[in-house]
């Protein structure tokens, strides 16, 4: 429902999931945070082939649940594909999640979990 | 239908009959402004959805210019930088503020960003080499999560709106096929028993005037058996009214006596 002020108004970072690159370049556009030790939260997840989707799946959790300060989520489509079940049932309006393409990945619209909503409420 | 969504528990007087109408007429405003309410919205959810097609679009082009440039950066560099600049990440520079939006009472968060001033973590990365391209890399990416972040802010309005949008539907739904039809279905209830009333008033009232009036009769009979009878009375004995009359004739009167003649 129509979100109260409190439950954004702290809410300032942007936090993504994503493979080295993307993680890299969004991290040179200054949105990597550190949060003060001693928990030093990190709010960006660097996935590779060899990351475990449970690990995936904690850091999602962690980052739309837990973590207060997160006002969009970044996770690459492919990653968002792994736990495509997740995010499919997160349906909060805060933090937005948000499925970017990567350099190895083009975008595919027919994947994303929001135009999916989109189209079937088109009924197309 | 109707018949299937009962009435309310009212007395029918006709004070809750004026209370129900009253009722009607608020459901039936209430019913067109919150679908107009509803319509307004979709018409912006529309333009939202819209929005957000294009900015899809948008954001494929923008982070595929922005891959382009961070493999400038590898090239230029001569190495990965990935590690050392997630080890640098110490402060977000690039933060957003939820700012909100009213379309037609319904507050949409609406993200903003802004950099913060005096934060920067990579004042060392690309020193030695790539400097340059590093710079320009972070220009592209900033634009990038700007569009990203505009991105975001339609999905949340989107979301929010869908929401929203839905309640409305239900709100207008449940007044046009619950609340009208109920309401009406009461007034009718009332205005059945209030014209019962009336009939049952109508009838007592008519019995009490055929009463009246046969009173009435029975009493003027009796007057004009009354008067018939001192009638009658009198047709039976006229000499006796006669008489007296005679009696009482004036001997000194205007009526000439007849001569005496001895």
């Amino acid at each position: 429902m129509a979100a109260s002020a409190a439950t954004y108004k702290d809410r300032q970072f942007l936090a993504v999931i994503g493979d080295e690159d993307s993680v890299t370049g969004l991290l040179l556009a200054g949105i990597g945070h550190v949060t003060e030790p001693p928990e030093s939260q990190r709010n960006f997840l660097v996935v590779d082939s060899k990351t475990e989707t449970s690990e995936i799946e904690r850091a999602f959790q962690n980052f739309t649940q837990e973590r207060k300060d997160i006002a969009v989520l970044l996770i690459n489509q492919h990653i968002a594909e792994r736990i495509r079940h997740s995010v499919d049932t997160f349906t909060d309006p805060f933090p937005a999640v948000l499925e970017i393409p990567s350099k190895d990945h083009p975008y595919d619209p027919e994947k994303d979990s929001v135009l999916k909503r989109v189209r079937r409420l088109f009924g197309e | 239908m109707s018949g299937a969504v009962g009435r309310e528990a009212v007395f029918p007087t006709r004070q809750s009959l004026g209370l129900m109408k009253n009722k009607l007429k608020g459901a039936e405003i209430g019913h067109t402004l919150l679908k107009r309410k509803s319509e307004a919205l979709t018409k912006r959810f529309r333009d939202i959805t819209r929005r957000i097609d294009e900015a899809k679009q948008k954001m494929g082009r923008v982070m595929q210019i922005a891959a382009f440039s961070l493999a400038e950066v590898s090239y230029a560099v001569g190495g990965d930088i990935g590690y050392q600049i997630q080890e640098s990440a110490k402060q977000a520079r690039f933060r957003v503020r939820a700012k909100q939006e009213n379309v037609s009472g319904v507050l949409l968060p609406t993200f903003e960003s802004y950099t913060q001033d005096g934060v920067n973590d990579f004042g060392l990365t690309g020193l030695g080499k790539g400097g340059q391209q590093i710079q320009r890399c972070r220009e592209t990416y900033a634009r990038a999560v700007e569009t990203l972040v505009e991105l975001a802010s339609l999905q949340t309005a989107f979301l929010i709106l869908d929401e929203v949008i839905k309640v409305v539907n239900r709100r207008v739904n449940a007044i046009e096929h619950v609340i009208i039809p109920r309401t009406e279905n009461t007034i009718k209830y009332i205005n059945s028993e209030l014209d019962e009333l009336d009939r049952e008033e109508f009838y007592r009232l008519k019995k009490v005037s055929g009463k009246k009036q046969r009173d009435v009769a029975a009493a003027d009979a009796e007057i004009l058996a009354a008067r018939q009878k001192a009638a009658e009375e009198q047709a039976a004995h006229p000499e006796a009214v006669e008489k007296e009359e005679k009696e009482t004739k004036d001997v000194l009167g205007e009526d000439e006596d007849n001569d005496v003649i001895f």
